[in-house]
């Protein structure tokens, strides 16, 4: 199934630069180190992983907004670091991004409708009336029925899930592949939560769009996803199918993280939960050898320390970034 | 847009607004009046003085209104012709010669002196030499001999210049002598009444004629005076109105615009193309900008279009740019500006469809509250001597009056009427501005 791929991945690695006095290198953020992942035509992918992981970075870098400090990201068989300017812009037809503050993604100066045509104005697509079709077609899928009560009005004028709508319609507008969503209900109210994510999901099911989904909240992922990766400190540390994953969680982080889930649970205010103590680590100066090792509960000293571990295939769709059982056992002793 | 027109309309809720709004009005009212009444050939024809058009205009006359704040009857300006006036000209034919005698006669109803009398001849033939003797009656009866002498074809007779007639009315000049009382009851004042110029002229030419036309320049002229090179200030008045709000516009506007499109683009791309400008900034800040000014006039040119194409460009690189990039930068991390890059807009897309319509409502504000300091840049420019040399403006009116010593010289109005359109435009430009900013920036209003 090689030709359904849609998005590979391969060894990207995405620094920023520091500089001291504008111009002395100063050493990288390794925001992205080091990841390799591929996307199925029409699937929808999960990224989970705590603030600072370099989430936000791979998407963006899948966006084409950041550009790649080595590593290959090919698009339906494409290089993105190889696409000159019209190449450029005919990929941004193929994604489209959904952020995760809906008021602060829309321009506040134009109309429902202008933000509508804008990505059409950008791609060539002129006529008044397809355009309008397009936006009442989009409209009417996302439920934001009578569409001309919409049309006219500015983003203050809408509520939070409305807004969001909004971007989701901007985004699926030029009819992407792909749409790189971007933690796109956190800054919505539970109440409206559930339902833009149903209407996301409906609409990547039926238009057959990829979905990159980038969320911290674990609760949603396996209900949204048929995959899960989760990211560490610029490496991703365990990836599975959804339901897999949260039945068997391997990487101690990812263990660390379905430990943490709030549950609404009386029997929860005897008990502590278990939280990994200090914090992720520096992307400048990250640590020697696993990433996630001053934190890890089951760390070997002598071992975690050392080396970068090596992904262990659990099956042929499971991987995670963890020393072997069998090593760890002889460090100890 | 709409949402910009929608706050224009809540002007109408200031009344500061609609007093700096009517002040605009009735400049630009002025401006329309002055274009079509005084075209602008004709108005730099008026303002060179050309074919001694002003000649019949007193020299440093001030405006009529002057009347109102005083119970004299400020002296008006009298002029009688021969040519208008049949019967005041006696001609006999002779054989071989022509006696011709014009009796010149005014009503001189005024408190005032005037301020010289000129007497303009002109014969019929162009070659004729006549034979003239001048008198001068008063109303009271007194006959005065001015002068004897030849009267050449077009021929004038200043009459205050004439050193011998001043000498016979004991050291007066002549405006003052020939209008005095007897000097039994002199009182400082003209003798109003009946005056009366006799010219008696004898040619030997028998077809000849000859017309006289008398000016008794008065004190008073128009409804804004006149200078020392006897011109109308009006023309300068009016004109300066539109000069003043073309330059203070299309200064304001233009730099406020460019201003905020270059710190856009420097704000958006950031390296080396923000370094460049940040940098021009620097080097452009530390620089004069009214010595520049004056050089370029100096040694360049002092075309308006010039010194307004440099003020903008001196104006752009201000610290607007640095205002504005502050904002800009800010503007420029907004989720919406990377949603858009991700569907693809161009650097110059987004500037303009993105960034630049932020910062419009700060900007309109500024730029009308700018106006008035670019109308008296082109004041200063001209009171300095830098202007176009043919425009009439209220800066050149004040150059005139300042080199000419108006002030010491008591005369007011000169430098009086200029400054007060100079800060009734001022005026009108900030109290729109100061309204347009508490519209546009609500945080103002608490205050």
């Amino acid at each position: 199934m090689q030709d359904s791929v849609l998005l590979n991945i391969e060894n990207l690695k995405v620094y920023y630069e520091l500089r001291r006095f504008g111009f002395v290198h100063a050493g990288y953020v390794r925001a992205v180190d080091d990841v390799t992942l591929s996307l199925k035509k029409g699937e929808a992918l999960s990224i989970v992983g705590e603030s600072g992981c370099g989430k936000t970075t791979l998407a963006k870098t899948i966006l084409g907004l950041v550009k790649p400090f080595s590593g290959k990201v090919i698009f339906d068989g494409k290089d993105l670091t190889d696409l000159d300017g019209r190449m450029k812009l005919w990929y941004s037809s193929q994604v489209g991004f959904v952020q995760q503050d809906p008021y602060g993604a829309l321009p506040p100066f134009m109309t429902v409708k202008r933000i509508l045509q804008e990505p059409m104005l950008i791609h060539g697509i002129k006529d008044p009336n397809e355009q309008m079709a397009r936006i009442t077609k989009i409209l009417t899928e996302l439920k934001m029925t009578p569409v001309e009560d919409f049309l006219g009005k500015f983003p203050h004028m809408l509520s939070g899930g409305q807004q969001q709508r909004v971007v989701i319609a901007r985004a699926t507008i030029l009819n992407p592949k792909l749409i790189v969503a971007d933690e796109p209900v956190s800054m919505l109210d539970a109440s409206v939560r559930v339902e833009i994510l149903q209407l996301l999901r409906q609409l990547q099911k039926e238009h057959g769009i990829a979905l990159i989904y980038i969320t911290h909240d674990l609760s949603t992922v396996s209900y949204f996803s048929e995959r899960i990766i989760v990211m560490y400190a610029g490496w991703i540390v365990e990836e599975a199918p959804a339901q897999e994953l949260v039945e068997n969680p391997l990487h101690p982080y990812t263990k660390a993280l379905f430990e943490a889930i709030s549950d609404p649970d009386a029997e929860n205010l005897k008990t502590f939960k278990k939280v990994p103590a200090g914090e992720p680590p520096s992307l400048v100066n990250p640590p020697s050898g696993c990433r996630f090792y001053p934190r890890c509960d089951a760390r070997v000293d002598g071992l975690c320390d050392r080396g970068r571990p090596e992904y262990l295939w659990v099956n042929e769709k499971h991987r995670v970034l963890c020393f072997p059982e069998e090593q760890k056992q002889r460090f100890k002793t | 847009m709409s949402a910009i027109v929608r706050r224009l309309k809540e002007l109408k809720n200031y009344p500061s607004a609609i007093f700096g709004l009517s002040i605009i009005g009735f400049l630009l009212v002025l401006s329309i009046y002055t274009v079509i009444a005084i075209p602008y050939s004709q108005a730099t024809k008026l303002w060179r003085g050309a074919d001694q058009i002003w000649i019949e205009n007193p020299r440093f006359a001030r405006p009529v209104f002057f009347d109102w704040f005083t119970p004299k009857k400020l002296a008006r300006t009298i002029i009688v012709d021969s040519k208008n006036n049949p019967a005041a000209k006696i001609v006999e034919r002779h054989e071989k010669d022509v006696e011709i005698r014009i009796i010149l006669e005014f009503e001189f109803p005024y408190d005032e002196f005037p301020t010289e009398i000129n007497l303009f001849m002109n014969t019929k033939l162009p070659d004729s030499n006549m034979y003239g003797t001048f008198y001068w009656e008063t109303p009271d009866g007194r006959k005065i001999s001015l002068k004897r002498g030849s009267i050449k074809a077009r021929d004038s007779y200043e009459m205050s210049q004439d050193t011998a007639l001043r000498r016979r009315l004991t050291g007066k000049d002549a405006h003052i002598g020939l209008f005095s009382k007897p000097s039994n009851q002199d009182d400082g004042a003209p003798l109003k009444g009946k005056y009366k110029l006799i010219i008696e002229a004898l040619s030997f030419k028998p077809d000849d004629d000859l017309d006289a036309r008398l000016v008794v320049y008065g004190t008073v002229h128009g409804i804004a005076g006149t200078d020392h090179l006897r011109r109308d200030l009006r023309v300068a008045l009016f004109w300066g109105a539109p000069i003043a709000l073309i330059f203070g516009l299309l200064a304001a506007v233009g730099t406020a615009v460019l201003t905020m499109l270059i710190a856009a683009t420097g704000a958006w791309y950031r390296g080396v193309v923000d370094g460049m400008i940040q940098r021009i900034t620097e080097i452009r800040m530390i620089l004069p900008t009214l010595i520049i000014l004056i050089m370029i006039g100096m040694f360049y040119s002092r075309s308006i279009w010039v010194i307004l194409g440099t003020v903008i460009l001196l104006g752009v690189f201000g610290s607007g740019i640095k205002i504005y990039r502050a904002m800009f930068l800010q503007v420029r991390e907004m989720p919406y500006i990377e949603a858009a890059q991700a569907y693809g807009s161009s650097g110059s897309r987004i500037i303009f469809r993105y960034m630049a319509p932020r910062i419009i409502p700060m900007l309109i504000p500024t730029f009308v509250i700018e106006v008035p300091a670019f109308v008296f840049l082109e004041a200063t420019l001209a009171f300095l001597g830098i202007s176009d040399p043919v425009i009439p403006t209220w800066g050149k009116i004040l150059y005139d009056a300042q080199s000419r010593g108006a002030l010491y010289m008591g005369q007011y109005y000169w430098v009086v009427i200029p400054s007060t359109f100079l800060i009734i435009t001022g005026l009108g430009f900030s109290m729109l501005g100061f309204a347009l900013d508490r519209i546009f920036n609500p945080r103002l209003r608490r205050m």
